[in-house]
């Protein structure tokens, strides 16, 4: 095919727009007749809530009302439910504004709404409420101690539930007749995702037609309109729209269903006006779903040619106060069956308590579970190849999955699709120059600088998934993906995703591959999603589902175009549909050029019909609702080079080396982007960014102040390339992107600090590698000038 | 609440004449006032960058200013810096090396690197970096903002126009 696009490094088509201040986002919104709203929070990590007075609030000139959980629960207005069920699992209720118990800082305890926004931040103040403050328990652990504070009444013991996977007899078998163990105590810090544009909600009520518009910053808005129709409000399904404009990021934080949407909505009915609700930055760190928060042992058993035989973690996996959507999903099978890796371990076993505890839920955040196992793993691996005298890179040769074992069964319910992990880390290897660096590493450490290399191979599942073998895990939600690509008269198209992009450039890269499949201009397409009211069902984007998912159902359905055009050029042309081909944007008779139909021809003559084939509907449209066979198994090699400031215990990020395999490339721009920045979010993670909570469940780094997040000056210039192993089972070959970086950087980083201080004797620190905690590290060890010897 | 405050300020070229409320921050004057929502709210502490405006030619962050501070100034936001059709090299740069993604913290960093540029024309990386410090974006990891800020530098030095014709 002339001109393909797939593989292009195409400039986006979203860019003109943002880079000019147009963009649509949700808070730029006005609407005739807008109010806006403000939440009363409670300040305590758990109170009862004994008396709520608003009467001085309501006095407030321009207040129209304050709503209080009670009334939302008198009015019918149910808990909010989770998406993701283990048997056992305790799912107390999640109301959006709650009665009872505060059970978190910034839980909903009323909501003001006024005439603007300023109006209601001054009455939110005035309402009293009479807390009686209560014992509370934030760090997992510590909640499943015998008399912690009970976060739901009906679970006393705090476990929301357990969940294992492997055969653990084996394992303990494995460990029992083990050459070497090694054991590390971890704990994966708890991260606040910060997606740059707050949460806000916009929600509109027309009583003559009894409708709703909730606009609202969602990666997903259909499984919103879902989840309020069918559980929460019980609005019919086709009386609410739900859209999601332009999105400003979300790494997971927007996936979920949030108490301030059914606020809004509720208020705009109540009041027959819009209301608006944007989140401070301040409250989406003490109200957008957290990542990460585990407190793990993790053991690695190895043979006596250094070969893993076994992998068993046990983990305790903080899930807050309330299950938030996809939360029991995300410490569990995103989890425990990601610990083979990129290696040939016969043996895992991996257990999970997951507590409630009175702080913010914890759900999917960038990775969900997967940057979590591949730091586990990773690090035992550096750690394991320490003990055995071997470099960490041989070790991990010895290890890995050999190219000719796919598709590969892991003792840990997965498949893996397709790969090739020892060319992909050889290629990482020689362009880092390891050996060279290895060589520079010792000298630098006779003059006493601290060199540290990490290198990592990682594996993810993502493409988000087959719907049966979900559902069979727990999914309370099916994981197809569908499509809808209309054709106009003019042979214009509109494809419309069940996908969404907030970010990630779909309406770029999407329309490339249609460009391709159709054979037309790519100025002819345009991608359309975020909203109920325009497109199919669709489930939304995370998981790095979009392009292996989303896209596969879009390209089935150009198919279908294909098809059905080829038979209106037969007829026009007076051939047979199978003597018909494709090529060069033309519908032609083989071996016949002069006796062919443009696409534009073809499109008229659909919606004309006057010159048709009988058997034939008119109109030129498909949908297709793809459902993928498997996941998909993106992997790489990731290696960071940091040097480690012994007199100030600062990390220093000197290199940063990614190979990366996702199958072919779509737009190499848009995926190299991808990578770059979820490389930044997880060394965010192993070098700054921490949610720091006290005894007492209070937030400690509740805002920018105090937070971290990685600036322009922690990064470097990221060496990237990639390998193309294809996805044998999806129709373009492709493997997801999104999340990658996260998952290996992490990872990369940690074991490139810990290999700096491999000298101190330290072999093991947690993350967030702050200066001040690895001096402190640094000088409670071995002096200085002794380990270096 | 205070009496309302007479400001004049010229926004993008424009006299704009209000009564305000002398606690209104600037960028929520810019935004719900004047209409002019490309200017965004990341954060209520001054971390973020993603409001950075000129004021009289400076960088500014407009939450960190009351919009009665910005009486009789100038004020240039992201809709006074380009079109579409007729782009300052920063917004070409952004678009031609990817320097955005969600685009949220776009309108802030391409403020913040015009006044950058303005000031020194020809940054090294380790300039553009650190010039950058103020502005957060959770979606690039800033590498392809440092080539966007990088072309945008050759391209008002007249490098992108001599490198295309060789």
């Amino acid at each position: 095919m002339a001109n393909k696009l797939f593989g292009k490094a195409m400039k986006r088509v979203e860019d003109p727009r943002f880079i000019t201040g147009t963009g649509h986002y949700t808070d730029d919104m006005t609407l005739p007749g807008m109010v806006e709203a403000a939440m009363v929070r409670s300040p305590y990590a758990h109170a009862r809530i004994k008396k709520i007075d608003a009467s001085k609030a309501l006095t407030h000139p321009g207040v129209l009302a304050v709503i209080t959980g009670q009334e939302m629960k008198d009015a019918g207005i149910n808990s909010i439910p989770t998406g993701w069920l283990h048997p056992g699992i305790k799912t107390p209720p999640h109301y959006a504004i709650t009665f009872d118990k505060a059970r978190h800082v910034g839980d909903i305890v009323a909501a003001v709404i006024a005439e603007n926004r300023q109006i209601a931040e001054d009455a939110a103040q005035l309402v009293e409420v009479d807390y009686e403050p209560l014992p509370a328990v934030a760090l997992g652990s510590d909640a499943l101690k015998p008399g912690a504070p009970a976060v739901h009444d009906d679970v006393p013991d705090n476990v929301c539930f357990t969940w294992s996977i492997g055969d653990k007899a084996a394992v303990d078998a494995a460990f029992a007749s083990a050459h070497k163990t090694v054991k590390l105590t971890l704990r994966n810090n708890r991260l606040v995702p910060n997606a740059m544009e707050p949460r806000a909600s916009l929600a509109q009520y027309l009583k003559a037609s009894d409708e709703y518009t909730l606009w609202t910053t969602s990666q997903n808005p259909h499984i919103h309109r879902l989840l309020i129709a069918a559980f929460i409000m019980g609005i019919p399904e086709h009386k609410l729209r739900v859209i999601a404009p332009d999105v400003g990021g979300g790494f997971g934080s927007k996936i979920y269903q949030y108490p301030e949407e059914i606020i809004v909505l509720y208020a705009a009915k109540k009041l027959g006006r819009p209301v608006k609700w944007t989140a401070r930055r301040s409250e989406s760190f003490v109200t957008d779903s957290h990542g990460r928060d585990h407190e793990t042992v993790a053991e690695m058993a190895v043979d006596q040619n250094g070969k893993i035989t076994a992998v068993r973690v046990d983990t305790i996996a903080n899930m807050g106060a309330y299950l938030t959507t996809f939360a029991p999903a995300v410490p569990t099978y995103l989890y425990g069956c990601l610990l083979a890796g990129t290696y040939t371990t016969p043996h895992i076993y991996c257990h999970v308590t997951a507590p409630f505890t009175h702080t913010t839920p914890v759900d999917a955040y960038r990775g969900a579970g997967r940057p979590e196992a591949t730091y586990l793993l990773e690090r035992l691996v550096d750690v394991m190849a320490h003990e055995l005298g071997m470099d960490p890179v041989e070790f991990r040769r010895k290890n890995l999955i050999p190219p000719d074992a796919f598709p590969y069964q892991t003792p840990v319910a997965l498949q893996y699709d397709s790969g090739n992990y020892e060319a992909n880390l050889d290629k990482a290897l020689q362009m880092v120059g390891y050996q060279e660096l290895r060589r520079q590493q010792a000298e630098l450490r006779k003059q006493g600088r601290y060199l540290g290399i990490g290198v990592i191979t990682f594996i993810e599942a993502c493409g988000l998934a087959p719907s049966a073998l979900v559902g069979s895990l727990g999914a309370q939600a099916g994981q197809w993906e569908s499509a809808l690509v209309r054709v106009m008269p003019t042979g214009k198209v509109e494809v419309f995703t069940g996908t969404h992009s907030h970010g990630q450039g779909h309406e770029t890269a999407f329309a490339q591959v249609v460009a391709d499949e159709l054979q037309i201009p790519v100025e002819d397409v345009v991608i359309v999603h975020g909203d109920t009211g325009r497109m199919p069902y669709g489930w939304g984007s995370y998981g790095s589902r979009s392009a292996p998912t989303g896209l596969s159902a879009i390209v089935l359905a150009t198919r279908k175009i294909v098809d059905k055009a080829k038979k209106i050029a037969a007829h026009l042309l007076e051939a047979s549909p199978d003597d018909i081909v494709h090529e060069d944007g033309k519908f032609m008779v083989k071996g016949v050029p002069d006796k062919a139909k443009s696409f534009f021809d073809i499109a008229l003559m659909a919606h004309l019909a006057h010159n048709y084939p009988a058997d034939l509907e008119p109109g030129l449209e498909a949908t297709h609702f793809y459902d993928p066979k498997n996941f998909v198994f993106p992997f790489g090699t990731h290696i960071a080079v940091v040097e480690v400031d012994p007199d100030t215990g600062k990390v220093k990020l000197l290199r940063y080396l990614s190979v990366d395999d996702c199958g072919p490339v779509i737009n190499p721009l848009i995926a190299d982007g991808q990578v770059h920045g979820g490389i930044a979010q997880g060394l965010g993670q192993a070098l700054l960014e921490e949610a720091v909570y006290d005894k007492e469940g209070q937030i400690l780094s509740g805002n920018f102040l105090e937070y971290t997040l990685p600036r322009a000056d922690d990064m470097v210039q990221i060496e990237h390339d990639h390998t193309v192993t294809p996805c044998p089972h999806n129709p373009l070959g492709i493997k997801g992107i999104g999340e990658a970086g996260t998952i290996a950087s992490t990872a990369a980083v940690a074991n490139a600090v810990m290999d700096a201080l491999r000298p101190f004797g330290i072999v093991h620190l947690d993350m967030p590698y702050t200066p001040e905690k690895v001096w402190r590290a640094i000088h409670g060890s071995k002096p200085v000038a002794q380990a270096a010897d | 609440m205070a009496d309302k405050v007479h400001i004049t300020v010229v926004v993008n070229g424009v006299e704009h004449h209000h009564e305000v409320e002398p606690r209104l921050l600037l960028v929520h004057y810019l935004r719900e006032t004047l209409g002019l929502t490309g200017t965004h709210v990341g954060c209520d502490t001054s971390q973020c960058g993603a409001c950075t405006v000129h004021l009289d030619g400076q960088a500014v962050k407009s939450c960190t200013m009351f919009a009665v501070q910005a009486d009789g100034c100038s004020i240039t936001t992201i809709e006074g810096l380009g079109s579409p059709g007729s782009l300052h090299p920063v917004q070409e740069g952004f678009w031609e090396m990817h320097g955005l993604q969600c685009g949220f913290c776009t309108p802030g960093m391409i403020m913040a690197a015009v006044d950058l540029l303005n000031k020194n024309p020809n940054p090294s990386e380790a300039e553009i970096r650190h010039a950058l410090e103020g502005n957060y974006c959770r979606c690039t990891g800033y590498h392809n903002i440092v080539r966007a800020v990088q072309y945008a530098a050759d391209k008002m030095a007249g490098k992108v126009a001599m490198a295309a014709d060789d």
